[in-house]
């Protein structure tokens, strides 16, 4: 594409923001009451992370893993791709991050769900945004329940809950996990911008809460390798 | 460069011989204009169909039903040509169930583009887009932004000349790539260029429209309305008075009957999802058109808002 430079976000968006919420509508509809199953995995999510017993990783990952390759497949290939034919390029990225889950999760040491501080707190916040705040935003904005945004659903939230689960955990293999819910919330924030959503502040947030977490940790451990260096 | 008295009644001469037609629109009663397309002489009602984004709605069955009742308020009232694009998602096969829901009007004048940077997946891509129409074949189909041009106007001609498509054309919008749209439109024998104007973005007039009159090109005009942009910007200023002149009842008309009125255009293509808004577009194609006085008039005014 030539004269790349001349054009604008808004010349890459090929629906209306109608169009847009009433794909929502119309997928909740065709999947209920599945969202009561999806939302108790969500619960089921927090509650093994807060007990923290070992064994539970593999687990956990594996419920986090089958709502990435459910909505990459139900959402993203089946009903995004037939108004925006880059989700279609999309959709496998979420049956690969759902795949890295399985594996990495599954690897002896592979995940341990033991953070806490301020990383953790920050990861149950955005976990719990993405599980109960999330799905408010419809209503709120009022369009209505219909087109709520449902964790094991819709893309944000699962993308979002997975930001926060990775706050929360530890392990060598956790880099490869972040770039596909990192890009998913930087191109739905873009997306939702370009449609003048004021809701494109919700992954944007979550971006920012995480990567600031992140930082902070990197710094605290610095540090505090530093000071043992010193003793 | 503005249009000036000079290089209006030059267009407008260009165009009449090229088509030797008369420059004024001969609106019937009620009924859109026609101007005639060089090439063949042919005549099409100067309001289309456009349907990027507002077509785009995907197996949405309640607006796939809204787009077919757009395309039946476009054809009762007179209109033609329908224009899409494999880009536009799933605009092909929305239009396909309109035309099938319409049982397939007679009066369709379908307008295509081939997009894909590859030189051979051009012909199955208009194949593709063939069967999501549902017609026989297309009547124009153009080179959507100029992608692989060269590879894609050569299986077009060769298309043209089998009588597999009628009309060939080539693309652009907002202005991109105007030095290499008027150096295909000198060398290359296309029926039909398609390009942005309104009147805030003027910059055709200094020189693809004047030579698309001079080399028999048709004009097919898109983003009349600055992809709604600019009808939304002058949503809250009245009217001026003296558009009661032109028989207009709105900024949509009014920005569309100084397009259409410019000597070198053959169609606008303004996009719309509702029925009211595709009526008022064709009656801006009827009735009296602004001269060059009056197009001055529109310019500055619209400018000083």
């Amino acid at each position: 594409m030539s004269e790349w430079w001349t054009y604008r976000a808004e010349d890459f968006l090929l629906f209306s923001p109608r169009v847009y919420w009433r794909m929502f509508e119309l997928h909740n509809a065709a999947l209920w009451p599945l969202h009561v199953l999806t939302l108790a995995a969500g619960l089921i999510i927090i509650l093994l992370v807060a007990r923290r017993p070992k064994p539970s990783a593999r687990w956990l990952a594996l419920i986090l893993a089958i709502p990435w390759i459910f909505v990459g497949w139900s959402f993203l290939w089946n009903r995004y791709a037939t108004i925006n034919w880059a989700a279609a390029y999309v959709a496998p990225a979420f049956a690969v991050e759902g795949v890295l889950l399985l594996v990495i999760g599954s690897l002896r040491d592979g995940l341990a769900f033991d953070r806490r501080g301020l990383a953790g707190w920050t990861g149950y916040l955005i976990l719990a945004f993405a599980l109960a705040g999330q799905p408010l935003l419809a209503p709120l904005q009022g369009r209505g329940w219909a087109s709520s945004e449902v964790f094991g659903i819709a893309p944000d939230p699962t993308a979002m809950a997975t930001l926060g689960v990775l706050l929360l955990a530890r392990g060598r293999l956790l880099p490869l996990l972040l770039p596909i819910p990192v890009l998913w919330c930087l191109l739905s924030g873009l997306t939702l911008q370009t449609m003048e959503e004021p809701q494109a502040w919700a992954p944007y947030a979550a971006l920012a809460l995480a990567a600031a977490a992140w930082i902070w940790t990197i710094i605290r451990r610095t540090a505090d390798i530093m000071k043992e260096n010193r003793t | 460069m503005r249009t000036t008295r000079r290089t209006f009644v030059r267009a407008s001469l260009a165009t009449a011989a090229a088509t030797l037609l008369p420059i004024s629109l001969r609106a019937q009663e009620g009924l859109p204009a026609r101007r005639a397309i060089p090439s063949t002489r042919e005549e099409i009602p100067i309001v289309g169909l456009g349907t990027w984004i507002t077509f785009n709605v995907g197996n949405d069955p309640v607006l796939r039903d809204e787009c077919a009742r757009v395309m039946a308020a476009f054809f009762e009232a007179g209109g033609r040509m329908i224009d899409s694009s494999p880009m536009y998602g799933s605009s092909q096969p929305v239009i396909g169930y309109g035309l099938q829901k319409l049982g397939r009007p007679s009066a369709l004048f379908s307008a295509e583009k081939v997009w894909t940077s590859s030189a051979a997946a051009g012909p199955p891509q208009i194949e593709q887009s063939r069967r999501f129409w549902g017609v026989p074949k297309f009547d124009l189909v153009q080179v959507h932004n100029l992608l692989a041009w060269k590879a894609h106007l050569q299986t077009l001609f060769q298309m043209k000349a089998t009588g597999a498509v009628r009309y060939v054309g080539i693309t652009t919008s907002e202005g991109r790539r105007h030095d290499l749209i008027e150096q295909i439109m000198r060398n290359e024998p296309i029926d039909f260029v398609q390009i942005s104007y309104n009147v805030v973005d003027r910059e055709v007039e200094a020189r693809l429209l004047p030579l698309a009159s001079e080399r028999g090109i048709a004009v097919i005009v898109n983003r009349p309305f600055r992809q709604g942009a600019l009808t939304q910007r002058l949503k809250s200023e009245p009217l001026p008075k003296w558009a009661a002149e032109l028989g207009v009842s709105s900024w949509a008309q009014l920005i569309l009957k100084f397009i259409l009125s410019h000597p070198a255009v053959t169609v606008a293509i303004p996009a719309t999802t509702r029925v009211d808004h595709v009526r008022e577009n064709l009656a801006a194609a009827a009735g009296p058109m602004p001269d060059l006085a009056m197009r001055q008039r529109i310019s500055a005014h619209v400018k000083a808002l």
